[in-house]
């Protein structure tokens, strides 16, 4: 067991892959001679070359395609876009073709590729650099989506996207990456489809992914000052979505808010709040409650973007007035 | 009109028969729209039959074709069975996707056809990817990635132009200049007009342009950059002029172009004009090629009957291949 920060968990992800398939390489915006723009692949272009490590032009819909390309004649590359924001570039290749070549083919092409990329604001980088778009590629069919939150399920998932015969997003938090964490020395996947209970409690059920689980946390033990037992869920993949480990916890708390850091129209915690209702309407003390990032462009100005992104502070003033905790 | 005394009797018979049984297929398709067999859109290839059945000729099977979604000739030039291909565009179980592609999309991976792409320039980084695929694994092989001149305007050109040619890449890039995106003239869409060709020097790719209309030239263009491509040289392009005699889709009234300029470009008709130097040549006889036409009769009704006589798809495949495991989640 090791401690670990999650920008180490998934470079040793990476590493691990490139070293046991040949077929593995990394192509994508400032992965090498940069370093990584989070400093993810740092030292990698001096231990697997060029080749392997491939620079890109700032070209996303190419280099996606590319990828698509590629894995289509037996390799499995790993894209990266440098963040979430600039996938927007690359919308078509991933949504018109890396998710609906195997369905358009009946099976006959396969697209086993990574998309790595980052996601989610706090840095003060403002409205074109601080999006969550993830929620919105769970909801296409033929991609898997995965949220990791630990160093654990960075890596544990990070592993399983690479045993994934289909297009997996799998997106970092930009400020997640020094988080730290327990590491097993042994080898372990994380399975997609299968939420984590991080926190047991009978009072609230508390959902959240990515940095929101961390936030869902925070507001879990603030409400354990006041002698109310949260239960925290971290769905870790949004795509396969474990909504029965969600369902299971309200049937006991009788209470559920869904926190997301997108915007709170159209998010993807409406998505788990409408199943939650679909699935435990009766055992439902009242609404499923909602917490999310305001319906604004994201201000640059600290105190405005603060005021944007859902804390614990709001998840807990939500679960007050929605529940009387 | 390149003289034809290098090919073969077998060649020109092959080409014959694989340009007509393109033609007779779209005809075929346009009937089977009208009587609603065929549902969605339908863009139909006739008049540009010489570019696939020239170009993809020369191909060897490890070699890869991407194409975009006019894409029954590149399919039928590539080997398709018309029986598969027929039925794909009914919507069979017994299509080439089993119904769920359509005339778009139409694969088939065992002749590294990898589509069938609808969504204007799609399959070029893909093609592009596929060059890169190639060439990381050290295959002796090559990608022709076919598209129109509506692509040519889209981003993903110029990426797939720059990516192919840095990275140095077995493709060949193969535009298909049929002088309309949907309806909407060359001239009024590329700033730089209809000689695209010149787009590739600034990405340094060697690049030619030729008479699309022409079996024989286009083969003799595609030989030339196949050696290029093969020796491991990067990317070339070559445009080919050509025309289709159809509107862009069944759903195309021709409203923006002059009958009169459909007949001047039907005097050049590929097939016609292979068909005269062949006689002329002494490499086929009247006899020969009304057999051709025979068989080819033949395929196209079988294909039909196929079609028809297959079975929809059941409804319980339609979360099949979805993913590559079948989940409910």
């Amino acid at each position: 067991m090791a401690e670990i920060v999650i920008r180490d968990a998934i470079a040793n992800g990476l590493r691990e892959a490139l070293e046991a398939d040949e077929r593995v390489f990394l192509m994508g915006e400032d992965i090498g001679a940069y370093d990584g723009a989070y400093a993810v692949t740092r030292g990698f272009l001096d231990s697997y070359g060029p080749e392997r490590i491939r620079d890109a032009p700032i070209a996303e819909s190419g280099f996606v395609g590319a990828g698509i390309g590629a894995a289509l004649t037996g390799m499995r590359p790993v894209v990266e876009i440098m963040t979430i924001n600039f996938s927007l570039l690359a919308m078509d290749q991933i949504i018109n073709h890396a998710a609906k070549l195997r369905y358009m083919s009946n099976g006959q092409l396969s697209v086993p590729m990574i998309i790595r990329t980052v996601t989610g604001g706090g840095g003060q980088l403002a409205a074109t650099h601080s999006q969550s778009f993830e929620g919105w590629y769970a909801s296409v069919p033929g991609l898997r989506v995965a949220v990791p939150a630990t160093p654990y399920d960075a890596l544990g998932l990070l592993r399983a996207s690479f045993k994934q015969q289909d297009p997996v997003i799998f997106a970092e938090h930009s400020l997640l990456y020094g988080v730290r964490g327990d590491v097993p020395d042994e080898y372990y996947e994380v399975p997609f489809g299968s939420a984590a209970v991080r926190r047991h409690g009978a009072d609230v059920t508390i959902v959240g992914y990515s940095r929101m689980a961390r936030v869902a946390l925070e507001a879990a033990d603030r409400l354990a000052q006041k002698g109310r037992e949260a239960e925290v869920i971290d769905l870790r993949t949004l795509s396969p979505l474990d909504i029965e480990t969600v369902v299971e916890s309200v049937r006991k708390t009788n209470k559920a808010v869904v926190v997301e850091e997108t915007w709170r129209t159209g998010g993807f915690a409406g998505e788990v709040a409408s199943a939650i209702q679909e699935e435990a309407f009766d055992y439902l003390d009242g609404p499923v409650a909602r917490v999310g990032g305001l319906d604004v462009p994201t201000p640059y100005s600290l105190p405005l973007e603060q005021a944007t992104i859902p804390d614990a502070a709001r998840v807990v003033g939500q679960i007050e007035s929605s529940f009387g905790l | 009109m390149k003289a034809a005394v290098n090919l073969e009797k077998t060649e020109v018979a092959e080409f014959y028969r694989r340009m007509l049984l393109i033609r007779r297929f779209e005809e075929a398709s346009a009937r089977l729209y009208m009587q609603s067999l065929i549902g969605g859109f339908l863009h139909l290839y006739i008049g540009e039959e010489a570019v696939a059945v020239g170009a993809i000729s020369l191909l060897e099977p490890q070699d890869y074709v991407i194409t975009h979604y006019r894409d029954h000739g590149h399919a039928l030039a590539r080997g398709m069975d018309p029986k598969a291909c027929m039925a794909e565009l009914c919507g069979r179980a017994t299509g080439a996707s089993g119904g769920k592609g359509g005339s778009m999309h139409l694969f088939d991976a065992s002749r590294h056809f990898m589509g069938g792409h609808a969504i204007v320039g799609g399959q070029l980084p893909i093609g592009v990817g596929i060059g890169l695929g190639i060439k990381m694994q050290g295959k002796n092989a090559a990608v022709m990635i076919f598209f129109g001149d509506g692509a040519v305007n889209e981003g993903e050109f110029h990426e797939s132009m720059n990516l192919a040619s840095l990275w140095k890449l077995p493709v060949v890039f193969f535009l298909e200049n049929n002088l309309y995106g949907m309806g909407t003239h060359v001239d009024k869409t590329h700033a730089a007009g209809r000689d695209i060709y010149n787009s590739a020097e600034y990405y340094k790719i060697p690049a030619v342009q030729i008479d699309g209309m022409d079996l024989l030239e286009v083969r003799e263009a595609t030989t030339e950059a196949l050696r290029r491509v093969r020796a491991g040289n990067g990317p070339v392009f070559i445009e080919a002029m050509t025309y289709r005699y159809r509107g862009h889709s069944m759903a195309d009234p021709v409203k923006y172009r002059e009958n009169s300029e459909v007949e001047e470009w039907r005097i050049n008709d590929p097939i016609d004009r292979f068909k005269a130097l062949a006689l002329e040549e002494g490499l086929i006889t009247t006899e020969e090629m009304e057999a051709i036409q025979k068989e080819v009769a033949e395929v196209i009704a079988e294909a039909i009957d196929y079609a028809k006589e297959s079975p929809f798809p059941e409804l319980e495949v339609i979360h099949n291949n979805v993913y590559a495991h079948r989940t409910s989640k």
